[in-house]
């Protein structure tokens, strides 16, 4: 399984409501970040987790958020950031 | 028996007076369905209790002392912490630690960046390593606060970090597990991996505290 994204990439993580084991948190939806590498393909928990394969794979990427795009009053330094598991198929171009 | 009497022999005790009464709620269907499937493996010979006994040791014996060997070994030897914060898996197999089906993933406290750990859905944590997480980190408030607003949380827990410094958090919420690889203290230097391993706590592996020196 080829990789859709790469390091450094921007990405948007998809504005989607979708019921079931999601690991999707609801704060990073919509938000646009970029990507810090590449982990690897994993079982899809939104299926693994109902007792099914988790088949197809899903590839997993760490993407790195500013805080202040997270938030709009966030307090702290301007480069404070927040790094989080997202899968592809939660994932698009920004 | 007087009152009196009666009042001594029980200040001895530390129940209330009550015969014992099963007061515990009725098990989880997953927890009869585990007792279930263990006596059926153990009947059929395929583990044995004083097996299951064993793991269950072994995970309890888990915590910040294995925890705190890792950290020592990587201030004391550069390439063991290279090794550690590029492919901490196969790294951490060196103290008998196999992270599977997880896998394990160091982040590096330096003079620009402080690194904490939380996990927002629920208590992703590096069990194979540090053993039980503490009650705090599946708390709804931590998991909420710690992304939303770390420098406060880490105010609360004592830990003040300058304006000048990153704060960088890390949302456990997949299949990567976290390891804080914590600063070595000042006034170390002429410290053994041994002695710099007990001053490792686990509060600075889940990077909401530092690791405290001779001269802090």
């Amino acid at each position: 399984m080829d990789p859709r994204f790469h390091p450094g990439d921007s990405v948007r993580v998809l504005e989607r409501n979708q019921p079931g084991h999601v690991r999707t948190p609801l704060y990073v939806r919509g938000k646009v970040g970029v990507i810090e590498r590449i982990v690897g393909s994993f079982p899809n928990p939104e299926t693994l987790a109902y007792g099914q394969t988790g088949l197809p794979y899903k590839m997993l990427y760490r993407v790195n958020f500013e805080q202040k795009l997270l938030w709009q009053d966030y307090d702290g330094k301007p480069e404070d950031s927040l790094e989080i598991e997202i899968y592809e198929h939660w994932l698009e171009p920004a | 028996m007087s009152d009196q009497h009666h009042d001594l022999v029980h200040a001895t005790h530390t129940h209330d007076g009550k015969p014992i009464q099963n007061d515990e709620r009725p098990p989880l269907e997953a927890e009869t369905l585990e007792t279930a499937v263990r006596e059926l493996l153990i009947e059929k010979g395929v583990i044995s209790s004083d097996e299951i006994r064993r793991a269950i040791e072994s995970m309890d014996d888990r915590g910040e002392a294995l925890g705190g060997k890792i950290v020592a070994r990587a201030w004391v030897d550069e390439d063991f912490k290279q090794r550690l914060l590029s492919e901490g898996d196969a790294a951490v197999q060196d103290f008998g630690i196999d992270m599977r089906p997880t896998e394990l993933c160091v982040v590096e406290n330096t003079d620009e960046v402080h690194n904490m750990v939380v996990c927002t859905l629920c208590s992703c944590y590096p069990r194979p390593i540090l053993g039980i997480p503490p009650a705090w980190y599946k708390r709804r408030d931590y998991r909420a606060r710690a992304v939303r607003e770390p420098r406060a949380i880490l105010a609360e827990f004592g830990t003040t970090i300058p304006k000048q410094k990153q704060v960088r958090v890390h949302d456990s919420n997949a299949d990567l597990r976290y390891l804080v690889l914590p600063q070595r203290p000042a006034g170390t230097d002429d410290w053994s991996e041994e002695q710099l391993a007990e001053l490792v706590t686990r509060d600075s592996m889940i990077g909401v505290a530092d690791v405290r020196g001779p001269t802090d």
